[in-house]
């Protein structure tokens, strides 16, 4: 029975938990509540997984009115995998969200905090779960909205700059989204993803489908923070309470990336994009700039959590080129790359966490020597910064073989030799951090820090074991993401 | 016990050492006590491997798949089998050596220290044994994280530089060159898989194959082709046990080893005939040699002296491999043992005499063998086996190199080696001319001290012992070598 | 055909301009805001406008109607709407905070003291 309504307990879970999670007025049984929900949601979108891994693609009507006219929810492999990304990384990282919250928000606005998180939760995964266009819309404003309003909550006041400047362009993003939409709707007459590429097809060639697909996709590449519209992310994710950078670098641009896999492969379809429009062109350019700008611009931070921004920046990069390819090695690359990064800079991020839990600071030269007194965290941090190098054993390295793999099958070794160049820089961002934490001497007078608690440590380690587990053990991604991208490529051709 | 189970058993015992070495950290002896067990463990199952190797079985292990196409996967060939028995051994005298050098310099942080040294070796045995190119990968790279923090051991901002090179200049080399022509290998022929005979002719035009082949050999930062041999100088800031077992045995030989299995294995001898870039590499080798012979003339530092020398002895077995001749094939898989013995010798030697007398100059070691014997006598052996004079073990390899140099007609080879003998005599000679014919300074007068600790005297004894044994004894891994080149001994 | 026969679309389109226009050029956050309200109006009155039918009334049942006007776009605007006061109420929210941590809402007067940090 309920394993029927899946698909729709999916995202009323969270958007029911939010509301009575500031009602009950307690900071505590919000947390307890919160977490609750969240790994209630991770127990369903494992359920989905499984249940679309074994009978393929399930669609679900709400309200049981039939597809074209009721909103159709639609699972298949791609988006059952970022459902269990999404829902994972909120099960893993608020477990650690209450000693984290407890210091970095004011105790009154913590029913709020978690409000927000379950929302932004429920926002994301209606992104992902939805075989409606416009439904699409609607969930990226919640995720959106509350995603702003949790930036704001960092304790910096640049974090209240940082978040409106996030809401400017958000929704400049989203809007141009709507555009795109209500373009398709004008040519077609139907908002149903499935029925939308049926009807797209004999309209190819006219000018408002293209146009709907220029504002989707330029839309998409704002809320996923393609170069040069990534101008929103360093400040947001170097402002936001730790435990939200944390959720939103794992989660949010890789749901971005999914919208724009569904719209370019489902409902377009892949000979749209690329073989008729040049799209491969127009993602290309801009991810090869966003892996060289975003790593050389990180080399020079003085914060390390704006470092790991800068990064995040990159690695979107990584992604975007990796489907930019066109091709289903490519493709497969992308997906598990957006699976592995978010192990990583769920890793990094959460250890960082740690660090400002203990010494209030994540500013570089504040972390000097600081591995002696934090060895734990650190050392996680360690794991974590060689998974993003694409170290062997660890699941960076995974990504930048498909990926390179990728490259090599359609002859362009000259792109082989950028991308391990690429993530030479990486080694030195990394090795930045790890020199001045092991190496440099304690400044004379400061406090000694003190080991985060266990509860900080646990969930950070989950993620950077993670990072070692799917280097070793790679079939769960790797299939994945080839079954998704075999699927996708299926599904437009 | 099967032979995929000793493989694994080799893999496994210095990683659970390593974790014993952490539970008794508290307690110096037993943790000492640990490290010798783990050591003798994995000698005793190196030995094993070997047994069964002589008796014709096939000793193999597929561990997981690490991607869908290509697992992790060892199995044991005569290269190998050559480097793990060298690396395994001299793991042992190693052990009892650190323990005197570690306990008489009164190092911070050893248990540290001893938890990278197994964890060293663990990726060291993965190496040896690496039956395809990602395994192998997969290693040196461990191999390389684990000993960065044994590089950076006194923690200052000479360690920190040091480490810095040393960590950029392998992981930089590694992911940017060899990593990127391991996936064009892939990208092309469809395994990785070490195949006598190559798995590259025929599928791979020869065009392509002579960049590649620049990649690989240069991918391997750690056999310290010149110019990117500047590491391995840097890395002498390191504690001299690890010098001495990692930067003259584990890793240093780590990089040849995987050249000459790239060689062997992945282009195979006589496809490399028909590169271009075979002579190039060839030609590079020489000048290393060479050059980094005459820089050895010029360092003061004995550790320096001892690194250059090690970078010249690395293009050494480059050179012989390049040469493409069995015989020299054979030769520089026999000086990679060879070299192994002596150079620790010399490194034991050069620690011996700093914690003894705290000297770090050779100019300091004025008369220095009457006082510290047995040291200075186990320097000199190495020193001799270093310039190839009989009977070390250094002879028996530069003589086949020189035999597969003339067979092949390659006269420039021949005659770098040759040049390079008389220089290897230039850095090395006076030492020892300085050492027991020449007067106490008077500033050596006024500070007495005798020999080592006695761990330290029993290491260097014993390994310069090996250095002569493998002269006379020089048997089994001349079998071992001509099983390499596919020749009958 | 003429030009101005679909007026309608013309003025979405320069609304769209003038919002987007005044998002990037105003330093005061509050008309930025006012901007991107200005623009998103612009999408609203794109909706609207393919609601519309020629010679259709309003999409109610009753005899002698036969034609009528969509209803699903005025519905899905509806919710757009919603968003768009949400996201103008945010905004002005963050504003407010703004000016008590700064003590200004003018772009370059608080780029300017977070560079004096």
């Amino acid at each position: 029975m309920i394993a029927q309504h899946l698909p729709a307990l999916q995202i009323v879970l969270p958007l029911l938990a939010a509301p009575i999670v500031v009602l009950a007025g307690s900071a505590r049984f919000a947390w307890l509540f919160s977490v609750a929900v969240c790994w209630a949601a991770f127990a369903v979108s494992i359920g989905l997984l499984a249940q679309v891994m074994q009978g393929g693609e399930i669609s679900y009507l709400l309200g049981s009115w039939p597809a074209p006219w009721g909103i159709e929810l639609r699972v298949d492999l791609l988006n059952a995998f970022v459902l269990l990304l999404v829902t994972g990384t909120a099960a893993i990282v608020l477990p650690y969200a209450r000693r984290s919250v407890r210091i970095e928000i004011a105790p009154e606005q913590q029913g709020f905090f978690y409000c927000m998180l379950l929302l932004c939760l429920a926002g994301l995964l209606g992104i992902a779960i939805t075989g409606d266009a416009f439904n699409v819309f609607v969930f990226l404003e919640i995720s959106s909205l509350s995603t702003y309003a949790l930036v704001a909550m960092g304790r910096n006041r640049k974090a209240l700059t940082a978040a409106f400047q996030y809401l400017i362009m958000g929704t400049i993003g989203a809007t141009f989204f709507l555009i795109g939409v209500g373009l398709l709707y004008m040519m077609t007459g139907t908002l149903n993803m499935a029925d939308l590429a049926e009807r797209l097809q004999p309209l190819h060639g006219t000018r408002p489908v293209l146009a709907a697909y220029a504002f989707i996709v330029v839309g998409m590449a704002l809320k996923l923070a393609l170069f040069p519209l990534h101008l929103w992310l360093p400040n947001a994710y170097a402002y936001a309470p730790s435990v939200v950078t944390a959720f939103l670098a794992a989660t949010a641009t890789k749901v971005a990336i999914y919208v724009l896999l569904r719209f370019t492969f489902t409902v377009f379809g892949a000979d749209f994009a690329f073989a008729d429009q040049p799209m491969s062109l127009l993602l290309f350019v801009p991810a090869l700039l966003a892996i060289f700008a975003g790593s050389l611009v990180a080399i020079f931070q003085e914060n390390a959590k704006r470092l790991l921004a800068y990064s995040s920046v990159a690695q979107i990069g990584y992604m975007v080129l990796a489907i930019s390819l066109a091709t289903a090695a490519g493709l497969s690359a992308g997906i598990a790359h957006m699976f592995n990064h978010a192990l990583m800079k769920g890793a990094l991020f959460l250890a960082l966490g740690c660090v400002f839990y203990s010494i209030g600071s994540v500013a570089i030269r504040d972390m000097a020597g600081i591995a002696k007194e934090m060895p734990w965290t650190m050392a996680a941090f360690v794991m974590a910064g060689l998974s993003l190098i694409g170290v062997p054993l660890t699941a960076g390295f995974i990504s930048k073989w498909l990926l390179l793999q990728a490259a090599f099958e359609l002859g362009l070794w000259w792109l082989g030799l950028l991308i391990v160049a690429s993530s030479l820089l990486a080694i030195v961002y990394i090795w930045r951090v790890i020199e001045v934490a092991y190496f440099q001497p304690r400044p004379e007078g400061r406090v000694a820090a003190r080991e985060a608690p266990l509860s900080l440590l646990l969930p950070t380690w989950v993620f950077a074991l993670a990072n070692v587990y799917f280097g070793i053990e790679t079939s769960l991604p790797v299939t994945v993401a080839r079954g998704a991208a075999a699927a996708l490529f299926g599904a437009g051709g | 016990m099967s032979g995929a189970t000793l493989i694994l058993l080799a893999l496994a015992l210095p990683l659970v050492g390593a974790i014993g070495i952490a539970v008794t950290g508290r307690w110096e002896d037993l943790r000492e006590g640990v490290t010798l067990t783990t050591a003798g463990a994995l000698f005793l199952t190196v030995l094993a491997i070997w047994g069964q190797v002589s008796d014709g079985k096939e000793v193999a292990l597929t561990l997981l798949p690490l991607l869908p196409e290509v697992p992790l996967a060892f199995r044991v060939e005569p290269l190998g089998m050559i480097f793990a028995l060298v690396a395994s051994g001299l793991w042992i005298i190693n052990s009892i050596y650190s323990i005197g050098y570690m306990r008489g310099n009164k190092e911070h942080a050893q248990t540290r220290f001893y938890i990278c040294f197994a964890i060293s070796l663990a990726s060291t045995m993965g190496i040896a044994f690496a039956d395809n190119m990602l395994t192998l990968f997969v290693f040196y790279e461990a191999l390389s994280l684990a000993t960065y923090p044994l590089v950076t051991h006194h923690g200052d901002e000479e360690a920190k530089r040091g480490g810095r090179t040393y960590i950029g200049l392998l992981m930089g080399t590694s992911i940017g060159f060899l990593l990127f022509a391991v996936l064009y290998t892939y990208g092309e022929t469809g395994t990785l898989d070490f195949t006598p005979g190559g798995i590259m002719a025929g599928k791979i035009p020869e065009g392509v194959a002579a960049v590649l082949l620049v990649f690989y050999m240069y991918g391997i930062g750690k056999a310290a082709l010149m110019p990117l041999h500047r590491w391995l100088p840097g890395a002498m800031v390191a504690p001299t046990p690890v010098s001495a077992l990692l930067h003259a045995v584990a890793v240093v030989k780590a990089g040849v080893f995987s050249v000459v299995k790239v060689a062997v294995y992945i282009f195979g001898i006589d496809f490399l005939q028909t590169l271009p870039t075979s002579d190039l590499i060839l030609g590079i080798a020489g000048f290393t040699v060479i050059t980094a012979s005459l820089i050895a003339i010029r360092q003061d530092n004995l550790k320096r002296r001892l690194a250059y020398s090690t970078v010249s002895q690395l293009s050494y077995v480059v050179l012989a491999t390049f040469i493409l001749a069995p015989l020299s094939v054979m030769a520089a898989a026999l000086h990679i043992a060879a070299h192994a013995v002596a150079k620790i010798t010399l490194f034991f030697a050069a620690g011996s005499i700093y914690t003894a007398a705290h000297k770090t100059e050779v100019s300091q070691l004025d008369g220095i063998g009457r006082r510290m014997p047995w040291t200075m006598g186990a320097f000199a052996v190495g020193a001799l086996s270093m310039i190839g004079v009989p009977p070390a073990a250094g002879f028996l390899s530069k003589w086949y190199m020189l035999l597969g140099a003339h067979a092949a007609g390659q006269w420039f080879a021949l005659a770098v080696i040759i040049a390079s003998t008389l220089l290897n005599a230039a850095y090395f000679l006076p030492i020892l001319h300085a050492a027991f014919l020449k007067p106490l300074s008077s500033e050596a007068q006024a500070h007495p001290h005798g020999e080592a600790p006695l761990p330290i005297v029993v290491a260097l004894t014993m390994t310069a012992g090996l250095t002569v044994l493998l002269f006379f004894w020089s048997a089994p891994v001349v079998e071992l070598a001509s099983a390499l080149a596919g020749m009958k001994p | 055909m003429s030009f101005l026969a679909h007026y309608n679309y013309w003025i979405v389109i320069l609304l769209m301009m003038l919002g987007l226009y005044i998002v990037v050029s105003r330093g005061n956050l509050v008309k930025k805001i006012v901007g991107l309200n200005v623009f998103q109006t612009s999408v609203f009155l794109l909706y609207i406008s393919i609601g519309k039918v020629e010679g259709g009334t309003a999409p109610i049942i009753e005899a002698g109607y036969s034609v009528y006007s969509n209803p699903l776009p005025h519905v899905l605007i509806l919710t757009a709407i919603v968003v768009g006061v949400a996201t103008s109420a945010l905004g002005l929210a963050l504003v407010v905070r703004i000016r008590e941590a700064y003590g200004t809402i003018e772009e370059d007067e608080i780029d300017h003291q977070d560079d004096d940090e």
